[in-house]
């Protein structure tokens, strides 16, 4: 037996106990009390410059956002998703907010407010340099390659609090920090890429947030680096009626590699919050991104009152020879998810995959997929998408496998399983696939189960209690994609995967 | 250890009666041989026994060691000790072998208040069982059942209740699908398992595997009534002349 097979058995049995002591559906549901600055209600052209000034940021960046406003107002909301999507007043929003004592942003950790980092530790983040050691150490006493290290930027609401491990990812010549800061400390790179992925006016969210987007983070990784650790974005709405516009841009130059980890909660609030952001990747020459999320935003109570409406626009450009990206994401919290993040396959060779786990319980609705868009010669795309239903929860898978006339011998795999909890939610597959060159295949595979009684009983005569069951069957059914996540977030999402359905059966 | 008295048991779905008034009594140690023909409601009894839903009882009662089997839940009744050997095995995709046995074992073992086994006590334990009845070490990475053959399964099954330790152990037609060298592996499992403080209720069509697991009592089960109960010549009696000789007696009762 493999160590890394006994590794996984003893994350298994984590899980369980993990679920087992979490009393609270949503554990993050707490809200931090602290002083919070907001920027006027509503959204016009005045709060797109003080949102600018509040960021210090050059003429450019303002004239940015004022392009992207000024398109966004004759933009309208999408439709075709298959979600029931309340009416979203965007005058009756905040757009930005801090917590009070940021205004001068922190030189270093030990300047930030207490209560913010005592938040992150509750979230189980251990954002000081001293506590994440100690985190590592705790986390990875299974694995027998050396201690990996991971270096965490925080946003809060609209504000990155902290950045950890810069100083020695400086000497591998990596940027890591917030996008505010990159725009001021390398305008350049800014200037080149920002945008390029994901244009101002690609989509009507995606505009909202160029318009208003407050922080984020940047990463440059550097002509033949491999990034020394893996790199994380903790992403945490707090305050009410504010929406969060996060703008993440990470750029692999020729032969880099860069694992990228992004984790998201809200407290329980009645009232919905927009959340809406925007992911670029750019990768050249022989580089390599792998991009995981674990979206746990607060979910609206089962009822359907309250959490986070989550419209997200993610694209990875492939842009170089040989160029690779993986997409992984565990979506277990929002109200409404409509996120669907892309690979552009432009170099010849490029290759992209996509690996997503989508849970719906209660009156929660996801429309969430990827694109494929195959561009380049020899391009290789992999999704294997897993979404389970509970509840009365809708959840739809939606994608696009696209080859172009020039792409030839390209490849797709696609594999959609649905698995239904219950007999009041319900599961959709769209999937198109469009093919306009001959020597193109395209794979799709797609099934729908339902937990079945029969392996229920089985594991319970076994003494294995009804919810631990679910959750160790439907930890089953999301495999292989759990397994493409790291260690640390796979321990992560299978909890999470166990408490999101927690009530969900008897 | 486990008493049945005048137990009636209906299906959910539809009124009709499978069990019709059914009494047995097993102390510990013994081993329990129920033969019938198809229908006769042999498999409603174990089933109703480990507590799977679709059942109704009517009435009588079902007590094991003191407590009142009926009432307790599915897991419940694992955890007191009542295992059951499944005639079909459950194929879980993606759940490893490992990862189940442990989290079983240890369920089981928190709901009797006993401290959880830990990893390296774990894998000791397991892997000198499944060694004993011949289960390699890729056969337990596999996900429980999936792609397994009959005889995989089986020996699975019998690899479950050996690390479990029930006090109960219930053999749902543990022989079909089984060829003989398999069917002597089952039973040689069961035998080593078996002690004078287990007992086994043993479910079966046919007699040849009371061979190899040679019973104390023979009950003949037929329309939902032991009409029968003898030592282990009446399985043999039954191998002769099949069940037409008790089915009148089933009748008789009416």
């Amino acid at each position: 037996m493999t160590d890394n097979y006994e590794v996984r058995d003893v994350i298994d049995r984590e899980t369980l106990s993990t679920v087992k002591s979490v009393g609270d559906t949503y554990k993050y549901g707490f809200s931090t009390d602290i002083e919070t600055e907001y920027a006027p209600l509503g959204l016009n052209e005045d709060i797109v410059k003080l949102i600018s000034k509040k960021n210090n940021e050059p003429m450019w960046m303002l004239d940015w956002r004022l392009k992207a406003f000024n398109r966004w107002k004759k933009l309208k909301q999408p439709d075709w998703a298959l979600l029931k999507i309340p009416e979203i007043d965007f005058q009756d929003q905040y757009y930005y907010a801090r917590p009070a004592n940021m205004k001068e942003k922190p030189k270093s950790l030990d300047e930030v407010d207490p209560k913010l980092l005592e938040t992150y530790s509750k979230l189980g983040i251990p954002l000081t340099e001293q506590k994440k050691l100690a985190g590592v150490i705790e986390e990875k006493h299974e694995d027998k390659s050396e201690n990996r290290k991971v270096a965490v930027d925080a946003v809060f609401d609209s504000v990155s609090v902290g950045t950890t491990f810069k100083e020695e990812l400086k000497s591998a010549g990596v940027i890591f920090c917030s996008i505010s800061e990159a725009i001021k400390e390398y305008p350049d790179l800014v200037k080149k890429y920002l945008g390029s992925v994901v244009p101002i006016s690609d989509n009507f969210f995606a505009c909202l947030n160029a318009a208003v987007f407050s922080d984020g983070s940047f990463v440059y990784i550097p002509k033949g680096v491999r990034c020394p650790m893996e790199l994380s974005t903790y992403f945490r709405i707090n305050a009410e009626n504010t929406g969060q516009f996060e703008r993440t841009l990470i750029i692999a130059d020729d032969n880099s590699y860069v694992s990228y980890l992004e984790g998201c909660t809200a407290p329980q609030r009645d009232e919905s919050q927009l959340h809406a952001a925007v992911v670029e990747l750019v990768i050249l020459d022989d580089a390599e991104i792998k991009y995981s999320t674990v979206q746990n935003w607060f979910p609206g109570d089962e009822n359907g009152v309250g959490g986070i409406y989550n419209f997200v626009t993610k694209r990875a450009d492939c842009r170089g020879r040989n160029s690779k990206v993986m997409w992984t994401q565990v979506e277990t919290g929002s109200a409404i998810t409509w996120k669907y993040p892309s690979c552009v396959l432009k170099g010849d060779n490029s290759s992209g995959e996509f690996y997503s786990i989508a849970i719906t319980n209660n009156m929660q609705q996801a429309d969430t997929g990827t694109k494929m868009i195959h561009l380049g010669k020899n391009t290789n795309s992999r999704i294997v998408s897993k979404g389970i239903s509970a509840g009365k929860a809708q959840n739809t898978y939606r994608g696009l496998v696209q080859i172009g006339g020039r792409s030839q011998n390209s490849r797709n795999f696609t594999q959609c399983d649905s698995l239904l909890i219950g007999n009041k939610c319900g599961a959709h597959t769209v999937p198109y696939i469009e093919v306009n060159n001959s020597s193109a295949r395209a794979e799709h595979e797609a099934t729908t189960s339902k937990v079945d009684e029969d392996q229920l009983f089985y594991c319970m005569q076994r003494g294995i209690g009804e919810e631990d069951a679910v959750a160790l069957i439907v930890n089953g059914f999301c495999k292989e994609v759990l397994q493409a996540l790291p260690m640390e977030f796979a321990m992560e999402a299978q909890k999470l995967v166990a408490i999101s359905l927690e009530g969900s059966v008897g | 250890m486990l008493n049945i008295d005048d137990l009636k048991v209906s299906l959910e779905e539809e009124e009709k009666q499978i069990i019709k008034g059914l009494s047995l009594s097993i102390k510990p140690g013994e081993v329990h041989a129920i033969m019938g023909p198809n229908g006769s409601g042999k498999s409603t009894l174990s089933s109703v026994l480990a507590g799977k839903d679709g059942y109704i009882v009517d009435s009588g009662t079902v007590n094991f060691e003191g407590s009142d089997l009926l009432e307790a839940e599915v897991e419940e009744r694992a955890a007191l000790g009542i295992f059951m050997a499944f005639q079909y095995p459950i194929e879980i995709p993606g759940v490893g072998n490992m990862n189940f046995l442990r989290t079983a074992l240890n369920s089981q073992r928190k709901t009797r208040g006993q401290e959880e086994l830990n990893a390296a006590d774990f894998l000791k334990l397991v892997r000198g069982i499944a060694k004993d009845l011949e289960i390699s070490d890729e056969m337990m990475k596999r996900p429980i059942n999936v792609g397994a053959s009959g005889g995989e399964k089986k020996r699975n099954e019998i690899l479950q209740m050996c690390l479990l330790e029930p006090r109960f152990v219930i053999l749902d037609e543990t022989d079909s699908g089984l060829d003989v060298d398999a069917m002597k592996l089952v039973s040689k499992g069961v035998n080593n398992f078996s002690s004078s403080s287990r007992s086994f209720l043993v479910i079966t069509h046919y007699q040849r595997l009371l061979n190899y697991i040679v019973p104390d009592f023979v009950h003949i089960m037929v329309d939902g009534r032991i009409v029968k109960t003898g030592d282990k010549t009446l399985a043999l009696h039954v191998e002769e002349t099949g069940y037409k000789d008790f089915l009148q007696l089933g009748k008789g009762k009416h």
